[in-house]
């Protein structure tokens, strides 16, 4: 799977297959503070994720 | 999961669950239903604290971000008489880059958008004055508070994309320092006369919610950190609500609803009045106000 982290402009590949949640889990992310993006689609955190996809986590904080 | 909103069906009175795809989790909606939740919930508390009146004319105070644009997009939809303020600091590569999105926000949506700037206000950029040693966020709030009241005085009311992540960590920021004057000053408008009146309409929707509205609805924002953006004491108590939410879902709307419950007799203490600053003429508590003490520091 794809990974792009806004928030620290990072790209990541890791080998992955479970929800949303658990994917923001796996990256140390709080789910409150991020929203999981699909080929522009927004995901639920219920929703499952796998290892074929490109996804990018938007951050939901701003600083400044 | 499937939207959770109950809808009616075609030619029927009866009830259905919406089965389109749920894009959100808590609440579980579906993309069309989540924007028109955060819309609602938005008109909600604009009736319920009688936070617009039809004839007022808003200043909707932007910055460029996802709060203050998404205010902006959705009262303008609304229908509401609006126009947009930005306060340019002066930050190279960080405010030039906000303010020329906004620039093309406010064209496509017809908003009339007026910018201001420190430099005509206090002859200086924030980046010369903190390359001085100045302390950025202190300076920088205080000058920019002093310039939306200085340039809204015209409009009835000054609306800010505050949230309920925003005044949930305010509060509790609030109580651990033991500002109990504070506390009384925040709420979804001020109560203060001497200033044109602060409302918050996005005062109990999530920054998540407003987040995910701004993605569905093709608000852009570009994704950029403040320069001079520190680890501050907001940024440890919003680290730790967002861990407590994430635990215990409903905690930050429940230290909003509580504060709400003690509102009426922490006004009451905040019901002081304010003397003249002897420079700049604005309200002020203590002699001098803020700005003008920091102005006289530069």
């Amino acid at each position: 799977m794809e990974v792009y982290l806004e928030k620290t402009d990072e790209h990541k590949t890791i080998s992955f297959k479970g929800t949303a949640k658990e994917l923001l889990e796996k990256l140390g992310i709080n789910p409150e503070e991020a929203l999981v993006v699909r080929a522009h689609e927004l995901l639920s955190l219920d929703d499952n994720v796998y290892d074929t996809d490109k996804i990018r986590i938007l951050s939901v904080i701003s600083g400044g | 999961m499937n939207c959770s909103m109950q809808i009616k069906a075609k030619g029927d009175k009866k009830t259905i669950n919406c089965e389109e795809k749920a894009i959100f989790s808590n609440p579980n909606y579906c993309a069309k239903h989540f924007s028109k939740y955060v819309e609602q919930k938005t008109a909600d508390t604009i009736k319920k604290f009688k936070l617009i009146s039809p004839s007022d004319k808003i200043c909707v105070a932007v910055s460029g971000g996802k709060d203050s644009v998404s205010l902006l997009y959705i009262l303008k939809k609304q229908g509401f008489n609006v126009e947009a303020l930005a306060i340019d600091e002066g930050i190279a590569g960080y405010r030039n880059i906000t303010l020329d999105f906004l620039k093309n926000f406010c064209e496509k949506h017809k908003i009339k958008l007026t910018i201001k700037n420190y430099e005509d206000d206090f002859g200086k950029r924030l980046d010369e004055v903190v390359k001085k040693g100045e302390p950025a966020c202190n300076l920088c709030g205080t000058f920019r508070r002093h310039m939306l009241n200085k340039y809204a005085a015209e409009y009835d009311k000054i609306a800010t994309g505050h949230n309920l992540d925003d005044e949930a960590q305010a509060v509790l920021m609030n109580l651990f320092k033991a500002q109990t004057r504070m506390l009384g000053r925040q709420g979804p408008k001020t109560s203060k006369k001497d200033f044109v009146r602060k409302i918050k309409p996005f005062y109990f929707l999530k920054e998540k919610e407003i987040m995910a509205y701004a993605f569905l609805n093709d608000i852009n924002v570009p994704f950029i950190e403040c320069p001079f953006a520190s680890v501050s004491f907001r940024g440890h108590i919003r680290d730790w609500l967002n861990a407590l939410e994430a635990k215990t879902p409903g905690t930050k709307e429940n230290i909003i609803r509580h504060y709400l419950s003690l509102t009426k007799k922490i006004k009451m203490d905040d019901a002081s009045t304010l003397d003249e600053c002897p420079l700049c003429g604005f309200p002020s508590s203590n002699g001098l106000c803020h700005a003008c003490r920091l102005k006289m520091k530069l």
